[in-house]
């Protein structure tokens, strides 16, 4: 039986997070490594069997929009982690609480004073014409004064393995029951090394996350509910689950109804008032009163009830304006202009089509440039420009041409790898990192995170819904 | 507790009850069909009259064979009622409820989702000892029953799971005794005294009686059967004691304990005390199966009335959009 075998693994002209370029593993990897070599290819395989098996049997599945409702699949979990040193963490701990910090001062101004355009940091136009800023949210005195309570952040490692900041999810981020069930599962798998190299807990998480949802009441023990579209939804298994880790109601829009301004669970023993709800359902669909009419999803009058402030919605409604492709370039400006700071964690470089000037650049070279639709998501409606067509470029150029607002483009930015086991034998595939942040009475950010991994040759796409699996991440002291 | 939720814990108990009737039921017909004499014909039809499919079966189906049969009640997803679907439909249930069930019941109800879904193939089952297959689900679902009893607290989840679970036992219980009592009796008079040991020990191990019933009365007579069956108060699967039970479940919701607080616990009440002070006598001379009839028209007022005391706020359970996520 032939064992995980590292010595033909190719770094290639990539940063690579378990060796450095001179072929030496990077600190914290080295036990890693001796664990994997002393392993035989059938046991990796055997390992990884059960690791699937028991991600079905924990309900870990998500339905793909494209499939049959039937059908589930699951997010594939590679059993290599990937680590993180203290230090590393700690940098990047500082740069995540300054940069939501700012957003949050960002949301509350853009909502009131908007300071920030009267002042000519960021254009009017740009702000007016975000699909994501809520007119209806103007005025409104947010409890704590807080929009921005759950957070889950993309980021990336450049060519030099510095952290940048791919997007700011303000919204509703999912994966954080990756994070917390891919931990239990890598501790059952590797126990030892585990145990050995001294991993950071996440266990915390939810008694955290009810924490910082309590805190949006004044009530000491108020009613709190996860409101999800329901079972058919992608993240229904992340809804149910956080309801059940933090043991809160989990309800669906038709079990709630407004009366009096007030919002009440319909239950066994007739209307019960909830005080805190954490909505896992889009702005648009949230109240057909106030947003999508059609919406079946949503409750009625939630958002009247919200803003005379007699139920509290975490994340805000309104957030997706500080989240905003377009809005993203200006997030050092935005740290500027609220903290007087210098940015710490920084931004991948970005061209605003809506600038004429960074138009024609990117114009003139798309087949070098990944190109996003500012309200996109989910890895749907970009162009990666050095894997794309002569046909979809041309497409993409007209689109732009037609609607240079609604557009941005990054260099292709080659994300660092890190050992993926494919058949039993190691090979480099690309990253991304997505740690979870909550703002309640103060900003805690989970000693771990979400590594999303393309799990196709070459590939620099993550997106679960575009053949991405996902590693467990483990941040050392 | 919401209405949907515990509209939820009811239904999958209901579903989780019929696979394992379903899964008995065809095991003892299966095992009863390799030891009939020969020239008799194989009792399936009456299997499928019992469970009230037959409508449906002859759709499909038409001709009636053990092939078709099992398929049908086993695995075939255009019966509504087929072991694969209760199950299917007993997990998308505790989906719904996942945060009020606990991660061992949760993971069971996955792994019996997934033996169903990976042993669809009849031709596979009867040929590789189709026992063991029936078996799996049995004991897949017993051991749910386990699980729920000794990792759930005793609270308003746990007895809409009850009442469920009994009501649903109590009509199956019914229309085993209704079907068979009826095809084996008249052959039982026209042989004089002695009685098919084989086919009425078939009816009782259908409803896992045989054992239980021999403690209690020694020898098979069919007006015993009828009795211990719809009468007996202490043995888990007859009428009577399935009523107690989920009159019992209905009164811890309610907080209340003489007579009735709701239409719920009214009608039950009314059925489980007219039972109780029935004798078999009485039940055989009226005629056995129109008293049948009429407790199973009872059984549904029941259900019908918990619907709508506890989970009338339920809406359409297709209403669904998409929305992407990040």
């Amino acid at each position: 039986m032939s064992s995980i075998d590292f010595s033909h693994y190719e770094v290639e002209t990539f940063y690579d997070e378990m060796f450095d370029t001179s072929g030496q593993v990077r600190p914290g990897f080295q036990l890693l490594r001796k664990k994997f070599e002393a392993m035989s290819r059938e046991r990796m395989k055997q390992l990884q069997y059960a690791s699937d098996r028991a991600q079905r049997s924990i309900g870990m599945t998500f339905n793909v929009y494209s499939d049959d409702q039937g059908i589930e699949r699951i997010l594939p979990l590679d059993l290599v982690p990937r680590i993180i040193t203290g230090e590393e963490w700690s940098m990047m701990e500082r740069g995540l609480r300054q940069r939501i910090y700012a957003l949050n001062l960002f949301l509350e101004d853009i909502y009131h004073d908007q300071k920030i355009l009267k002042d000519k940091i960021i254009p009017e136009h740009l702000i007016l014409d975000c699909p994501s800023f809520l007119k209806q949210c103007v005025g409104l005195d947010v409890p704590r004064k807080i929009w921005c309570h759950i957070i889950g952040t993309d980021l990336i490692r450049d060519a030099n393995g510095e952290f940048r900041v791919l997007e700011d999810n303000l919204r509703c981020p999912s994966g954080v029951s990756y994070m917390l069930e891919n931990r239990e599962i890598l501790k059952r798998t590797f126990p030892d090394v585990f145990e050995q190299l001294r991993v950071r807990p996440v266990t915390d998480y939810a008694m955290e996350l009810r924490k910082t949802l309590a805190h949006l009441s004044d009530l000491t023990s108020p009613t709190i509910a996860v409101l999800t579209p329901g079972i058919y939804n992608s993240a229904y298994f992340e809804h149910s689950y956080l309801a059940q880790q933090m043991a809160v109601e989990l309800v669906e829009g038709s079990d709630l109804l407004v009366k009096d301004g007030f919002v009440f669970m319909k239950t066994i023993r007739g209307l019960e008032r909830v005080d805190v709800i954490y909505r896992r359902i889009d702005d648009d669909f949230l109240d057909p009163l106030t947003f999508r009419k059609d919406s079946l999803l949503g409750v009625p009058g939630i958002f009247d009830a919200y803003s005379k402030g007699n139920v509290a919605l975490a994340n805000a409604p309104g957030n997706g304006v500080a989240d905003d492709k377009a809005i993203y370039a200006y997030v050092p400006d935005i740290i500027k202009y609220y903290l007087n700071e210098d940015i710490i964690l920084k931004n991948v470089d970005t061209y605003l089509c809506s600038r004429e000037d960074e138009k024609q650049y990117v114009l003139d070279n798309i087949d070098q440039l990944v190109v996003k639709k500012t309200d996109g998501s989910g890895g749907y409606g970009m162009l990666i420009g050095p894997k794309s067509t002569r046909e979809e470029q041309n497409e993409f150029k007209q689109k732009i041409l037609d609607q240079p607002h609604k557009y941005i483009a990054q260099p292709t930015i080659s994300l660092s790898r890190v050992p993926t086991m494919i058949d039993g034998q190691p090979e480099g595939r690309h990253v991304d990192l997505r740690p979870y942040i909550l703002f309640g009475e103060d900003i805690k950010i989970i000693p771990g995170a979400l590594t999303r991994v393309a799990l196709k040759k070459g590939s620099l796409v993550v997106n679960s819904s575009q053949g991405g699996g996902s590693k467990d991440t483990w941040v050392l002291y | 507790m919401l209405s949907r939720t515990a509209n939820s814990i009811y239904w999958m108990s209901r579903y989780i009850e019929r696979a394992e009737n379903y899964a008995r039921f065809i095991d003892v017909n299966y095992n009863l069909s390799l030891e009939m004499a020969p020239g008799t014909p194989e009792q399936w039809e009456p299997l499928i009259i019992t469970t009230g499919d037959y409508e449906l079966y002859q759709e499909h189906y038409g001709q009636v064979n053990k092939t078709n049969v099992v398929s049908f009640l086993s695995f075939d997803l255009e019966n509504p009622n087929s072991i694969r679907n209760c199950i299917i439909k007993a997990r998308e249930n505790a989906r719904q409820i996942r945060p009020e069930i606990t991660k061992e019941l949760w993971e069971q109800i996955n792994n019996l989702y997934y033996y169903i879904k990976e042993e669809r193939d009849i031709e596979n089952v009867l040929e590789n000892d189709p026992r063991t297959f029936f078996n799996e689900v049995k004991r897949g679902c017993q051991l749910l029953y386990g699980i729920f009893d000794s990792t759930i607290s005793r609270n308003e989840g746990w007895n809409f799971r009850a009442i469920g679970q009994y009501l649903e036992r109590a009509d199956k219980t019914l229309r085993v005794l209704d079907v068979k009592y009826h095809i084996l009796l008249p052959h039982t008079r026209a042989v004089g005294s002695t009685i098919d040991l084989v086919q009425w020990g078939s009816l009782l191990k259908s409803v896992s009686a045989y054992d239980m019933y021999r403690k209690v009365y020694g020898t098979i007579k069919t007006n015993d059967i009828a009795e211990f069956l719809i009468l007996d108060r202490y043995f888990a699967r007859s009428v009577l004691h399935c009523l107690t039970q989920a009159q019992t479940a209905l009164h811890d919701i309610s907080g209340n304990r003489m007579g009735y607080s709701n239409e719920a616990e009214r009608t039950l009440g009314s059925l489980k005390s007219h039972l109780e002070y029935k004798r078999i006598d009485e039940v055989i001379g009226q005629g056995l199966h129109e008293f049948i009839d009429d407790l199973q028209k009872h059984i549904n007022e029941v259900n019908d009335a918990i619907q709508e005391t506890f989970f009338h706020h339920e809406m359409s359970q297709d209403q669904y959009q998409e929305q992407t996520s990040e």
